[in-house]
């Protein structure tokens, strides 16, 4: 059940990720980029991570892919053309690629004998096991990442303002 | 029923959506999908930390990709800002085109 659960969705994202680079629209894009997002939060709960899949489905592939989306709608900027810059990339870039890959698929092939199985029946690590040590020991970080996110906020806001002179 | 399997498909999986978000970050043209590699690339090192955090029972990793996706959200923010004040000054997103500091 496990194996096919996740033969399933490793599947979707990859051919979601696939699909981001073929399309040529960026609506396309964004929208199998939701597709991976949304089978990668199936992988984390495979893993037993409930609060990150939710989190995931939430945070990722509902507000950042929404905002994407509003963007590329926005700005209604239509089919990506080929350039010189598309076809220096593709010489030079995946061979680079090719070999970023192997070495990747190497390191973790060699080390992969050392690590477990995973199953549907490891358990999960409840939201209360992770609040516990995100509310205790990391609570520093996490009020942090607030006064972040409100910096971001703020400088979204004042970048993507209309410059009417009167600023 | 109940196959397990190996934790190093996980880690196998996550390299080839990273490899896949390199390959977008170099090929893309479009500047709004150069940024939804990144964000690609950002969602396969998460996968690998979710797979360690489980390998490890660490609730640490689980804790990080948690930060990642605060710091992604806030990127995805101003990012798409700096996108959108980048399109009305030039008219275009093709990178090609976007090669100056100067407006």
């Amino acid at each position: 059940m496990h194996l096919v659960l996740f033969l399933i969705f490793a599947l979707f994202a990859l051919a979601g990720a696939a699909n981001l680079l073929l399309q040529k629209h960026p609506i396309n894009s964004a929208l199998s980029l939701i597709v991976v997002m949304s089978s990668l939060a199936v992988l984390y709960l495979l893993l037993g991570a409930e609060f990150l899949a939710m989190a995931q489905v939430i945070v990722y592939a509902g507000a950042i892919m929404v905002l994407f989306t509003f963007v590329v709608m926005l700005l209604n900027e239509g089919r990506e053309e080929k350039t010189w810059g598309s076809r220096a990339a593709r010489t030079v870039g995946f061979p680079a690629v090719v070999v970023l890959l192997a070495t990747l698929a190497a390191a973790i092939l060699r080390a992969g004998r050392h690590y477990g199985m995973v199953s549907l029946s490891d358990g999960i690590t409840t939201t209360q096991d992770l609040s516990k040590v995100l509310f205790r020991d990391l609570l520093l970080p996490f009020e942090l990442t607030s006064v972040l996110i409100l910096i971001a906020i703020l400088g979204a806001v004042a970048l993507a303002r209309k410059d009417d002179g009167n600023a | 029923m109940n196959t397990p399997v190996p934790a190093d498909w996980y880690l196998l999986l996550s390299a080839a959506l990273f490899t896949l978000g390199v390959i977008g970050f170099l090929i893309k043209r479009s500047l709004i999908t150069v940024f939804m590699s990144i964000e690609l690339m950002l969602n396969a090192v998460n996968l690998s930390f979710v797979t360690f955090a489980h390998e490890w029972h660490a609730v640490k990793g689980q804790i990080f990709v948690f930060f990642v996706m605060m710091v992604a959200a806030a990127e995805a923010a101003v990012g798409l800002a700096i996108i959108i004040s980048i399109f009305r000054v030039r008219g275009t997103l093709t990178v090609d085109q976007i090669d100056r500091m100067k407006l």
